[in-house]
């Protein structure tokens, strides 16, 4: 007999024929995902209401392990289809979980536009400065001077700031921790979900197999070890103070927290006045 | 435990003692729980899981409160704490009993 005590507690929202996950060993998306979890557990949703698009990547795999309406889009284009459901059902409280190549790099241009746009979306943006699914490209957000496989002579490229690039795009919420933040992490995904419009929670994640190996910074543990050290709190910070550099301090905190309409609002709005419009034509 | 000062009501402050439950086969050995537990519970150990990796053992099960640390910070859904029987009773009866003061006042 399986008594209770042998069950996981989080086992009802993850689909557990496919657990153990891929995600090797120090990864800290899996982390991100119990903080997702456990936001979720205690807003209390309506389950049937919540849908999850991922992308490509390693966290583009968490569409595939979450019990939810979700949905593994190809790469890049998570946002797009988020929007999609969005738009088709606004009742639905739709996420977007997938990592900075995916949403930084490809589909950066999405990322813009869904913010410019102010879509009702939550994006959960996992940053391990790296391309790490396919062996340790560099990506879009790998610190200056950083190993890759393909920059062996060091990253020349400058890296994007996520916060400020969601912030000059328009977003409402943009919040960033690290993976060991796990209780503020919660905190913030529960406000992001929350909060009307476009909001983003950028978390930054150990990679043990490529980012640190390639680096010689040790293993996920290790990672998780400098982030303690060596990141600072700093609510309200300006946005363009918010570079990261390759070992230096991370600054992290809830950075943005506006109002703006979202564009069903602005649709509903318009929708409202012109059926006005048309009841006075045909009187 | 050594307090600087004394709490007024430190003989109605019951520590809720935890038990660790721990899947050894879905761990991957990467240690958080280990580093991170706040009361030093928990210990890599030397034996094998299915998967080839060293899952941790509860080296000092009497310190668990049942933080829940482990659980948040495990990235394999691994470990978990749940609050012990008797101390599940004993909550029990206080919120019963705070109820009934809560009654009586007001």
């Amino acid at each position: 007999m399986i008594k209770k005590e042998d069950h996981h507690p989080m086992e009802s929202l993850l689909r557990m024929d496919r657990i153990p996950h891929i995600w090797c060993p120090g990864c800290g998306i899996g982390t991100t995902v119990t903080a997702f979890i456990v936001a979720l557990e205690k807003l209390k949703l309506d389950f049937n209401k919540v849908c999850v698009v991922s992308g490509i990547g390693c966290t583009g795999r968490v569409a595939g392990y979450i019990n939810l309406d979700s949905f593994h889009t190809t790469h890049g284009r998570a946002i797009p289809f988020a929007t999609g459901i969005k738009l088709g059902n606004p009742e639905l409280k739709v996420v977007v979980f997938s990592g900075d190549g995916d949403l930084i790099s490809i589909g950066g241009n999405h990322f813009i536009h869904a913010a410019r746009r102010n879509i009702d979306l939550t994006v959960i943006c996992v940053n391990n400065f790296i391309y790490a699914m396919t062996g340790g490209q560099v990506a879009p957000t790998t610190p200056l001077t950083a190993y890759t496989t393909t920059s062996p002579y060091g990253n020349f490229e400058l890296p994007s700031n996520v916060p400020q690039l969601a912030e000059s795009a328009g977003a409402v919420y943009v919040a960033r921790w690290t993976a060991l933040h796990i209780r503020r992490l919660t905190n913030s995904i529960i406000e992001a979900l929350q909060k009307p419009g476009f909001s983003v929670v950028e978390v930054i994640s150990p990679c043990a197999m490529y980012y640190s190996r390639i680096n010689r910074l040790g293993d996920g543990i290790d990672m998780m070890k400098f982030y303690h050290e060596n990141s600072v709190i700093k609510h309200n910070e300006p946005t363009e103070n918010l570079d990261i550099d390759y070992q230096k301090e991370i600054i992290v905190g809830k950075f943005i927290n506006r109002e703006r309409p979202t564009f069903t609002d602005s649709y509903n709005d318009w929708l409202v006045t012109e059926k006005k419009a048309q009841s006075k034509s045909m009187i | 435990m050594n307090y600087k000062r004394i709490p007024y009501d430190i003989d109605k402050i019951k520590i809720p003692q935890g038990e660790i439950h721990i899947i050894k086969n879905r761990c991957k050995g990467c240690g958080f729980c280990v580093e991170y537990c706040p009361r030093d519970v928990l210990e890599m150990s030397d034996e094998f899981n299915a998967m080839g990796y060293h899952p941790p053992r509860v080296k000092n099960p009497e310190n668990c409160v049942n933080c829940g640390l482990c659980e948040m910070l495990c990235p394999d859904f691994a470990i978990w704490s749940t609050l012990k029987p008797d101390c599940r009773q004993a909550s029990k009866k206080k919120s019963a009993e705070d109820e009934k003061e809560a009654k009586i006042e007001s």
